[in-house]
C-alpha cells in the first residue's frame, strides 16, 4: 500500500485529507470523532473574538435531482471563548497526537492582537497556523476575513505580524472573491507565508423563495450573501490552486479546497500544485465516513501505478497549464461517434446544430431505414459539445488528426508576423 | 452434439449485467444511508452503501474488497441472494421511490474484479495451526478464507471432483454460472489454502486422522441427494432426483432425453424449482410442479416461483404422489391422491391429509423428486457428535459442536426451518465459526 502520509511546508499529516476551519470542526467531540473516522488532520473552527450567530444559516442547490450540489452559510466563526476552544484543541491533540491539528485565526488588525493569539495557540501544541483572510460575510463587514483578503497590503502586513512570534508553519487562507488571487497570494509570500490554502467561499445568493419573495436562507424576512461552496465551486478552486502552483512568485505549498468530495477530486488538486486538500461540505453532506472511501480509493490509485507516495504526485500536471497564448494553433480534434453504444438521443445534434457549428447530422439509412448520426469531420472544430452533452459516457470520442503541420501558438505567429514573416494555422 | 447447443443457449445467464451507465446512474442514487437498514440486513453485513459509494467514485477494487471481505462468496451472492427478502427489501426508497438494485450492483463490483483478476486479499503471517475442513461448499470456504487470512493452514477435505458445493453444482446455470462459483475458490486457493478434492471424509481420509493431526476440524460438509419417497416404481428408468439434475446440466452435456416430454416434480421448494425450470430449458413439453399443499405453504422463494411460472411450469397443489406407473421398466405415468390441509402441525404449517378415494392418474415420462435433502449422519455419527435427526448441535455463538475439537457450520447445522437455508447463510456461518474457532485456538495459546 502507498504512503499516504504529506509534508505541507514542515507540516507533517498521517494522509492528505484534512476537514476545512467550518461547522465540522466546531468542537473535540466533533474532530476526534473525525480522527477516528481516518481524516488525517482538521483545522479548527476560526478562533476569534466570539461571535453571535443567527439561526437559518445554511442552503443548498439541488440541481437535477442531485442535492447539495452547492451549498453556502451565513455561519460566522466560532462562538465559544478561546479558552474554551484551546481546552478542547488540547485535550484532542493529546489523545491523537500523529494527527494534524491546525488552528484557524481571526482577529482584528492590530499586531499585538495576533500577536497574542499566536501565542495562545501554539502553547497547546497545534502542528500549524492558518490565517482566516477569506470569510466573505459578517466578518469581512467588521474588516475582517475576505476585507482583509481582498487587499494585499493588509495581508502583507497581518502575515508579518504573525511570523514575528510564530513558532509552527503559517498557511494563509486566500479568499476568491477577487480579480487575480495571485496578487494575494504573492502578498502572501512576501509577508513571509510558509503555505498558502484557496480557496475560502465565493459570495452567493442561493435562491429566491418563489412565493414569499425572499432570499433563501432568511432570517426574520431578510437575507444577506452567504460563502459558497461545494462540487459546483471546485473548478473554480482547482484554477486558482493551479494559477498558484505554476507562479514562479508565489513558490510555497498550497492546500487545496473548494468542492473536494471524492479521492479523484483529490488527485485532481494534488497534480495540480497541492500539497494536500480540505473537505468541509461532503463531510456535511455525508458525515465523517466518506474519508474511508476517499484513503480506499487513493491508495487504489496510487498501487495500481506502482507510486509509492502520494507526494510523488502533487504538482506534476502543473508544468501542462499553461496560457492561452501557449496553445498550439495546429492541433486538431474532431468528434467520433460509437454507433454501437449510441442511444439515438440526438442531443449532439441540436447542439451542435443550434449552438456550435453545424457538422452532425441525422442521416436516415435507406437499407435499414434507421437513423444514424454522423460527423462532417471537415467541419467539425472540436469543441467537444457533443461530447459533453452525450448522456452515455464514451459514446462519442474526440479524437485527434494529425497533421503535417508544426506546433504554432498564438504568441509564436504574432511574433513572427512581427517580424515580418508569414506563418500559416 | 446440434440438439446440445441449441438447448445450451437456454442456460445462458438470464439476468443481464449492469450496463457502465446503469451501474453509475444507480451507484449515485443510493442515498448512502447512515447505520443503513441494508447493512442490518444482509446476513454477512456487507458495508452497502459504502461498496456503492466506491462504484460511483470508480474504486472498483475496493468496491469489490468490501463486498468479498464481509462474504467471501459475494460474487455468488450477488446473483442467488433473495434480495428483495434481504437488503433491496429493508432499502429506504422503497417508502419514497424504488429500491437501489444492491444485487446487480454488488454483481457489477464483483464482474470487474474477476474481468481484471483482482487480488482481493493476501493470508496472515503463519500462526503454525492447522484446521481442516470437511465441505468445499459456500459455508466451509468462507471458514478457510477467513482462517487463512489470519494465519491458519487451511486443508479443505471436498468429496466432489470441484470446490463450490452448492454454488458450482447445485444453482442452475442460467441463475449462476459454474465460473463464478469457481472464481471464488480460486481466490481462496491463491491465499495457500489446500482443497483436496475427489476426498471423502470416512472412505479416502478417516475422521481419526483429521482429530489426530489437525488443531480444529470444521464439519461443513452440507447435505445430499434427496431422499426416496418411499412408493412404488421409484426403480423406474424416469426417475430422477433434482439435485443430480440440475448438476448434470452444470458438468455434462444437456441430453435430448427431455425433448417434447412431460415432467413432474414433486415438492416445492428452491430446489425443486430449479429442477422445473431445468427441466423446461431441456427441452420438455410441459413441467408440472405437484404440491401437497398450497401456494402459500411452498417454501420457494417468491421470485423463484415467478421465474417458474414466467418459463412456462405449472403447478398442480393438494396432490402426493402414491404409485410411479411404468412399462418395460420405463416410467409412464404418475397416481396421486388429492389432500386437504387439516390441523396446523408442531410448526404451524396445516397438516396435509389425503382425501379416501380421490386417486387418479396421470400421463407422465419422467418424475423429478425434490422433497429435501438427505443428512450426511454417518459422517456425523463418525465424530462422535450429538445431533438431532442428522442436524449437528452447536454451542450458541461458537459454532462448537459436543466434541471440543469439531465445530461445525452451514447446512449440517441448519435444521427444518421453513425456508431453505440460503447460500448467504451458510457464508455468514463458515466466517463465524472460523472467528470461534480462531478465538479458541488463540485462548488455548494462552493457557499454554
Amino acid at each position: 500500500m502507498a504512503d499516504l502520509s504529506i509534508n505541507l511546508a514542515g507540516i507533517k499529516s498521517p494522509n492528505p485529507f484534512w476537514l476545512a476551519s467550518a461547522p465540522p470542526t466546531n468542537s473535540g467531540y466533533q474532530v476526534q470523532r473525525a480522527f477516528e473516522a481516518g481524516w488525517g488532520g482538521a483545522v479548527w473552527k476560526t478562533l476569534g473574538e466570539p461571535i453571535i450567530n443567527v439561526t437559518s444559516r445554511f442552503a443548498g442547490l439541488t440541481y437535477g435531482g442531485q442535492r447539495v450540489f452547492g451549498f453556502n452559510n451565513i455561519e460566522l466563526i466560532t462562538d465559544k471563548p478561546l479558552d474554551v476552544n484551546l481546552k478542547e484543541m488540547d485535550e484532542t491533540k493529546k489523545r491523537f497526537p500523529k494527527h494534524t491539528l491546525i488552528a484557524s485565526l481571526m482577529v482584528e488588525h492590530k499586531q499585538e492582537a495576533w500577536h497574542e493569539i499566536v501565542k495562545k495557540v501554539e502553547a497547546i501544541g497545534v502542528d500549524g497556523l492558518e490565517l482566516n483572510f477569506g470569510c466573505p460575510h459578517g466578518m469581512a463587514e467588521r474588516g475582517m476575513g475576505s476585507a482583509v483578503g481582498q487587499h494585499p497590503d493588509l495581508i502583507r502586513q497581518q502575515v508579518e505580524w504573525v511570523k514575528e512570534v510564530a513558532q509552527t508553519p503559517v498557511i494563509v487562507k486566500l479568499t476568491p472573491n477577487i480579480t487575480d488571487i495571485r496578487f494575494t497570494a504573492r502578498a502572501a509570500r512576501q509577508g513571509g507565508a510558509d503555505a498558502i490554502s484557496m480557496i475560502n467561499t465565493i459570495n452567493s445568493l442561493m435562491g429566491v423563495d418563489l412565493d414569499k419573495w425572499l432570499p433563501i436562507p432568511h432570517v426574520d424576512g431578510k437575507g444577506a450573501h452567504g460563502g459558497y461552496c461545494g462540487p459546483a465551486v471546485k473548478p473554480i478552486a482547482l484554477n486558482m490552486v493551479a494559477e498558484c502552483a505554476r507562479d514562479p512568485q508565489i513558490g510555497l505549498p498550497i492546500s487545496g479546497i473548494g468542492g473536494i468530495s471524492n479521492w479523484r477530486d483529490t488527485v485532481e488538486f494534488l497534480l495540480m500544485g497541492a500539497s494536500g486538500v480540505q473537505v468541509c461540505t461532503a463531510a456535511m453532506h455525508h458525515g465523517f465516513r466518506i474519508v474511508e472511501d476517499m484513503i480506499d480509493g487513493l491508495s487504489n490509485y496510487l498501487d495500481a501505478r506502482g507510486i509509492a507516495s502520494v507526494m510523488d504526485i502533487v504538482g506534476k500536471a502543473v508544468p501542462t497549464y499553461s496560457d492561452w497564448g501557449h496553445l498550439n494553433l495546429n492541433y486538431k480534434v474532431v468528434a467520433r461517434i460509437n454507433e454501437e453504444t449510441c442511444i439515438n438521443c440526438n442531443k449532439c445534434h441540436i447542439a451542435c446544430e443550434d449552438t456550435s457549428h453545424q457538422c452532425i447530422d441525422i442521416v436516415r439509412d435507406a437499407a435499414t431505414g434507421k437513423e444514424r448520426l454522423i460527423v462532417r469531420e471537415e467541419d467539425c472544430v472540436g469543441c467537444n459539445l457533443c461530447s459533453i452533452v452525450c448522456p452515455v459516457e464514451g459514446t462519442i470520442d474526440m479524437v485527434e488528426i494529425p497533421n503535417d503541420l508544426p506546433p504554432l501558438s498564438w504568441n509564436q505567429r504574432q511574433a513572427a508576423l512581427a517580424a515580418g514573416g508569414t506563418c500559416e494555422t | 452434439m446440434g440438439v446440445s447447443n441449441e438447448l445450451q443457449k437456454n442456460f445462458t445467464e438470464v439476468v443481464p449485467a449492469l450496463k457502465p451507465k446503469e451501474a453509475i446512474d444507480e451507484a449515485n442514487r443510493c442515498l448512502y444511508c447512515y447505520d443503513a437498514p441494508c447493512i442490518k440486513a444482509c446476513p454477512t453485513a456487507i458495508d452497502i452503501p459504502s461498496f456503492i459509494k466506491k462504484i460511483a467514485t470508480g474504486n472498483l477494487f475496493g468496491s469489490a474488497r468490501t463486498i468479498m471481505d464481509s462474504n467471501p462468496v459475494g460474487a455468488s451472492c450477488a446473483r442467488v441472494c433473495p434480495t428483495e427478502e434481504l437488503c433491496e427489501g429493508a432499502c429506504v426508497l422503497n417508502h419514497a421511490s424504488k429500491p437501489i438494485m444492491i444485487g446487480l450492483l454488488q454483481r457489477h463490483a464483483t464482474d470487474w474484479a474477476i474481468k481484471n483478476k483482482a487480488a482481493l486479499f493476501q493470508k496472515g503471517d503463519d500462526n503454525g495451526k492447522r484446521v481442516a475442513i470437511i465441505g468445499a461448499g459456500p459455508a466451509g470456504l468462507s471458514a478457510a478464507r477467513e482462517l487463512a487470512r489470519l494465519g491458519y493452514q487451511v486443508t479443505i477435505f471436498e468429496a466432489k471432483e470441484k470446490a463450490g458445493g452448492l454454488n458450482t453444482y447445485g444453482i442452475v446455470s442460467f441463475r449462476l454460472p459454474k465460473e463464478i462459483s469457481l472464481w471464488e475458490v480460486e481466490q481462496i486457493e491463491a491465499l495457500g489454502v489446500e482443497i483436496r478434492t475427489n476426498t471423502r471424509v470416512g472412505v479416502d481420509v478417516q475422521p481419526e486422522e483429521l482429530l489426530d493431526k489437525y488443531d480444529s476440524v470444521l464439519l461443513a460438509a452440507g447435505m445430499g441427494n434427496v431422499p426416496n419417497l418411499h412408493i412404488a416404481g421409484e426403480d423406474l428408468c424416469g426417475v430422477l432426483d433434482a439435485i443430480t439434475l440440475v448438476e448434470d446440466t452444470k458438468t455434462k452435456p444437456l441430453t435430448d432425453e427431455m425433448i417434447g416430454k412431460k415432467v413432474v416434480v414433486i415438492g416445492a421448494g428452491n430446489t425443486a424449482i430449479d429442477a422445473a425450470t431445468c427441466s423446461k430449458r431441456m427441452g420438455a413439453d410441459n413441467v408440472q410442479i405437484l404440491y401437497r399443499r398450497t401456494e402459500h405453504e411452498m417454501s420457494c422463494y417468491q421470485f423463484e416461483y415467478e421465474f417458474a411460472k414466467q418459463d412456462g411450469v405449472e403447478f398442480r397443489w393438494l396432490v402426493a404422489p402414491t404409485r410411479i406407473i411404468g412399462e418395460n421398466g420405463q416410467v409412464t405415468g404418475l397416481e396421486l391422491v388429492r389432500m386437504e390441509l387439516g390441523e396446523p402441525d408442531e410448526k404451524g404449517r396445516k397438516r396435509p391429509v389425503a382425501i379416501p378415494g380421490s386417486e387418479f392418474v396421470i400421463e407422465v415420462d419422467f418424475v423429478v423428486k425434490a422433497i429435501g435433502q438427505t443428512r450426511y449422519q454417518a459422517m456425523i455419527d463418525s465424530f462422535g457428535i450429538s445431533h438431532k435427526n442428522g442436524v449437528v448441535m452447536v454451542e450458541d455463538g461458537t459454532y462448537r459442536t459436543s466434541h471440543a475439537k469439531v465445530f461445525a457450520a452451514g447446512d449440517v447445522i441448519f435444521g427444518g426451518g421453513k425456508t431453505d437455508a440460503m447460500v448467504v447463510d451458510a457464508a455468514n456461518h463458515g466466517k463465524q465459526a472460523a472467528h470461534a474457532i480462531h478465538r479458541a485456538l488463540s485462548d488455548q495459546k494462552q493457557r499454554v
